[in-house]
């Protein structure tokens, strides 16, 4: 196989099956959760589920007091990566094409420069928390082969496409299909690996929003 | 006519000056992509350069690839290059016609056998044993076998003749085959593009020519002369690409303003060939300079990489159906999972027994 045919494969079909399987597994791990089911409360409700429940995943993305009693480090290198590699991946001209293409929607982007200052944050931020990692004692006891996975499958997507918007090493066809590859083991992944958190995440914090308008207190 | 031996000879008998061949000598220099240092030795060359033979085979093609060699307007390097070659054979250019005709190409190889340059446009259908298409009752196939075997080197011209061009494109009904996948004892020169610019075509020539060896080429047989650098790297608007500046629709402001072609379908990034540089009808424009992305037409399966107007970072291929089909299948597997758990979970709780305090203390004692 050729570059180019490598290229046309992982544009094509390539692209097709990942985004697939993403939403099959995505589809498979949502129904799955939602049938684990709650247990009945038989209390008297003091508040409403779903307003509570909405609430908490908008206010739980933002920063409050109480996340810094376990010092600032996992709070900024958080926000660094999540924010530069969301920025990265919604607002790149040439990523809005992308889900242009499977959506039809699509949106301002940011200038190239902006994303080449989201990239390197995101990328500096996931260094800094795998030196932390190996650093503290503790987290590094309770690390195991995935969490280097999804790692290295969050940080490739983000050096490869570095790379190809300077075409750094290899020439464009070729970085091209490595980056795309590397978004392509992302999103095959995520469904089945803790990265699942993408979408998890949501269904986590409406629940105990949820719970907590019940009972009529703050969550 | 008597055909001249040289060069030399041959510029002469057109009263064509000392001073005039130099300046061919260096408009074949920078056509060969060469420093103007190379000059001299240039002039020397073809001063002492036999007037090689060409036979010219079209095969599975629109004529395009003769067109754009032909449709440049004289004096030009090309005529001057066509004039000093010998093209002892070529269907649409030749006068002769029918039996005469091949008579010619036989005469011609077997006058210069072992000598001659073959340039091929066109694919070579092989399926069902080549018979779509045939030449005086000749298969394709046949005909550049018998017809390679005194060759001195090949030029595949033309992105049919390099790669399969649109005859092999999906689904491929003839079974169309490039010329490298047939000839592996020669070797093979590959001009691609659809049609390759004519000063590519006489590049190459100009090269065998001067220097008695086809050029140094690329992992898919170009010349690397011509095609090294890809076309978004020799892109004027690239300035506008890197700053994030593209032209939406062929009307609005952006393409008003010449900003980048990228999100129109341009493939200049994952293109290489020579169009920015040498540019096209006698170095006036092409396509990106009239405000048409690059359709990457010098690139192998260039009609299969999804659609022209398709910007390169989106898919090929729509996803609908199978986004579709994996909602259904995920959600059937996820229900079956969840109804699983709770048939489970309601079993546990039936088989769950309670323990009393007498049975604790039975444990007890
Ligand atoms: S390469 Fe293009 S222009 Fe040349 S013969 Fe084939 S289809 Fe025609
Ligand atoms: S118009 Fe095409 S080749 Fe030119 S800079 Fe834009 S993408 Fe690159």
């Amino acid at each position: 196989m050729t570059s180019v045919e490598l290229l046309i494969w992982v544009r094509g079909p390539g692209l097709q099956l990942s985004l697939a399987a993403f939403i099959l597994g995505m589809t498979y791990r949502i129904l799955q959760t939602y049938f684990l089911g709650r247990a009945k409360n038989l209390a008297e409700p003091r508040g409403s589920e779903w307003v509570h429940g909405i609430k908490t995943i908008w206010w739980r993305s933002f920063f409050h007091p109480g996340m810094t009693v376990r010092g600032y480090f996992t709070i900024i290198s958080g926000y660094m990566f999540h924010l530069g590699f969301i920025v990265t991946l919604l607002f790149f001209d040439q990523h809005i094409e992308l889900f242009k293409s499977w959506t039809g929607l699509s949106w301002p982007a940011l200038p190239p420069i902006v994303i080449t200052v989201t990239a390197v944050l995101g990328i500096a931020a996931l260094v800094a928390v795998l030196v932390d990692r190996f650093a503290d004692p503790v987290r590094y006891l309770l690390s195991d082969y995935q969490d280097y996975l999804c790692w290295t499958l969050t940080v490739l997507p983000l050096v490869t496409g570095l790379l190809l918007a300077y075409k750094i090493w290899l020439p464009y066809t070729s970085l091209l299909t490595v980056h795309i590859i590397s978004f392509e083991l992302l999103l095959v992944a995520i469904p089945f690996t803790k990265l699942s958190h993408v979408f998890t995440i949501f269904i986590a914090r409406w629940y105990n929003g949820a719970i907590a308008g019940y009972r009529g207190v703050q969550s | 006519m008597v055909k001249p031996a040289s060069l030399a000879e041959h510029l002469e008998c057109h009263q064509v000056s000392r001073r005039g061949f130099l300046k061919f000598c260096a408009l074949t220099t920078s056509m060969m992509a060469l420093s103007p240092s190379m000059m001299p030795a240039v002039a020397r060359a073809l001063e002492k350069a036999r007037r090689p033979s060409v036979i010219w085979l079209s095969f599975q093609e629109c004529t395009g690839c003769t067109e754009s060699l032909t449709r440049s307007h004289s004096p030009t390097i090309e005529n001057l290059i066509l004039n000093y070659l010998s093209l002892d054979y070529h269907h649409t250019l030749q006068a002769a016609s029918g039996d005469a005709a091949e008579r010619a190409r036989e005469a011609a190889m077997s006058e210069n056998y072992g000598q001659y340059i073959l340039a091929v446009d066109g694919s070579i259908p092989v399926k069902d044993g080549g018979v779509y298409s045939t030449i005086a009752g000749v298969s394709n196939l046949e005909m550049l076998q018998h017809t390679v075997a005194g060759a001195a080197a090949v030029v595949a011209i033309g992105s049919c003749a390099a790669f399969g061009g649109l005859p092999h494109a999906h689904p491929n009904p003839t079974g169309a085959v490039p010329v490298q996948e047939l000839v592996h004892d020669k070797p093979v020169v590959n001009v691609s593009g659809c049609p390759p610019i004519p000063v590519v075509i006489s590049g190459v020539l100009a090269h065998y020519l001067t220097f008695g060896r086809i050029p140094d080429l690329d992992s898919y047989g170009r010349p690397l002369s011509f095609f090294g650098a890809s076309i978004h790297d020799r892109c004027y608007r690239r300035p506008y690409y890197n700053k994030g500046l593209f032209a939406e629709t062929f009307d609005d402001e952006g393409a008003k303003n010449g900003w980048c072609l990228f999100k129109l379908g341009c493939k200049g990034p994952t293109t290489y060939n020579a169009c920015a540089t040498a540019k096209w009808n006698q170095g006036t424009s092409f396509p990106i300079q009239s405000g048409h992305g690059c359709i990457g037409c010098s690139e192998p399966h260039f009609w299969d990489a999804g659609g022209f107007y398709q910007p390169l970072s989106a898919g090929i291929g729509s996803v609908g159906t199978l986004a579709g089909m994996a909602v259904v299948a995920g959600a059937a597997a996820g229900t079956a999972a969840g109804r699983l758990h709770q048939a489970k979970r309601k079993q546990a709780q039936r088989q769950h027994e309670k323990v009393t305090v007498a049975d604790l203390e039975e444990t007890d004692s």
